[in-house]
């Protein structure tokens, strides 16, 4: 930014800006930024004043462009504005429209005090387009960083969430898989598994994959793979809860899964007690003398 | 030269792992076990592996030589005590020891052959 710009961009902020805050204000109102009521109106009041307060201050400070290290407390400001709004759950479009909102009153200002050379007001009018562009572009950026670190954090509990075991019975283990399996997934899954098979003694786990959407060949061959695992710590592994449609797919694309096999997690663990030597069977109530008479 | 003990449990033999397997050791341990497989006649192998944290190609394929020499002398092989992080490491490297019974420690694996061997006895009986 030239010198003489600098110093009238400098100049209008001091100058004018009640002004312009009060016209910032009302325009960012009539767009809608209240509307959806995640904001309140104190709050956009209060954020706005700080923010043509940090750049009137480093204007002052002798900012030249927004490279300046004078920006860096203006930078920090939109940042932490930025993920505020993302995880409001504000759309990129309301929370860039912040900055770029503030253009037209600061034209109109420059218009109103800036002086009678039209040269001299295009020249500022540019550099404030150029620097307003700067940080609109910023606070996007740190909005979709913010979406991504949500994004990641949610996979990740999605992930511990979605592999429980669960221990049935003395040395029976059941596993309940939900979602896709992918290669991540299965080492996780695995983990878990084999883990509880040392902690509770386990000789035999029932895989159960209603939960489970699709079984292709990568998939078999991760169930597979867990199995083995399993298999080596000494458990062995019941499949329960193949839906109908899966076994089709599964015989059309030529998958085997070369171990015992239930249609439901009942049947699986009936087969699982019975291997433990035990059964459920029906509470012989005494009969009542009343019944006999 | 290192030897791994041979420990005798009734009819089944004891093997524990506790030191890095290399050729020679191994080599030597195929040949010890089936040697006093066949001195005492036993119908059991048990390996623990319990104290291996690492493990190779080379001791998976070891386990399964062994597991093979017993069988032909008609004893039953079973590894037993293998951590979680080993048994992840076999499968990745697609040794899924098939010919091996396991078990998750040696008193599981010793009910197991007692198991097999009551089984077998019970055979001889009945003919």
């Amino acid at each position: 930014m030239a010198q003489p710009a600098r110093q009238a961009v400098s100049k209008l902020l001091s100058g004018h800006e009640s002004e312009i805050l009060v016209e910032w204000q009302k325009r960012l109102k009539d767009d809608g930024a209240l509307k959806s009521g995640r904001l309140k109106e104190a709050e956009l009041n209060a954020q706005c004043a700080n923010f043509l307060r940090l750049l009137r201050k480093a204007f002052e400070g002798g900012a030249v462009d927004a490279d300046s290290e004078q920006f860096a407390e203006t930078f920090e400001m939109l940042g932490e504005l930025s993920s505020s709004r993302a995880a409001q759950g504000f759309s990129p479009r309301e929370t860039a429209i912040f900055v770029f909102s503030l253009k037209q009153p600061l034209f109109e200002a420059l218009e109103h005090h800036g002086g009678a050379d039209a040269a001299a007001k295009m020249q500022v009018n540019w550099s404030i387009g150029q620097l307003l562009d700067r940080f609109g572009l910023f606070t996007i950026e740190a909005f979709q960083k913010r979406r991504e670190e949500l994004i990641v954090r949610q996979e990740r509990e999605i992930s511990e969430l979605s592999t429980p075991v669960i221990k049935l019975w003395d040395g029976i283990l059941a596993l309940p898989l939900i979602g896709t399996l992918d290669s991540q997934r299965t080492g996780v899954v695995m983990e878990n598994l084999l883990e509880s098979i040392v902690a509770q003694g386990a000789d035999i786990a029932i895989i159960d994959i209603t939960g489970v959407p699709t079984v292709d060949t990568l998939t078999a061959q991760h169930l597979l793979k867990t199995i083995s695992a399993a298999r080596l710590m000494g458990a062995d592994c019941i499949i329960s809860g193949i839906r109908p449609q899966i076994a089709q797919t599964m015989v059309h694309l030529g998958v085997e899964l070369t171990v015992v096999s239930k249609a439901t997690l009942a049947d699986a663990f009936a087969l699982a007690l019975a291997r433990r030597g035990r059964a459920v069977t029906k509470v012989r109530r005494p009969e009542s003398p009343a019944a006999q008479a | 030269m290192d030897r791994i003990p041979i420990l005798r449990l009734g009819k089944a033999l004891l093997v524990t792992i506790q030191v890095d397997m290399h050729d020679q050791l191994a080599q030597a341990l195929e040949e010890d076990l089936s040697a006093a497989i066949v001195k005492h006649g036993a119908n059991g192998v048990l390996i623990d592996i319990s104290a291996l944290e690492v493990v190779d190609s080379f001791i998976g394929r070891m386990l399964d030589t062994v597991a093979a020499v017993s069988r032909v002398l008609d004893a039953d092989t079973v590894v037993v005590g293998m951590r979680p992080a080993v048994a992840i490491t076999l499968v990745e490297l697609g040794l899924s020891l098939n010919g091996v019974k396991t078990a998750l420690n040696v008193d599981r694996g010793m009910a197991l052959i007692q198991r097999h061997t009551r089984r077998s006895d019970d055979d001889e009986d009945g003919d």
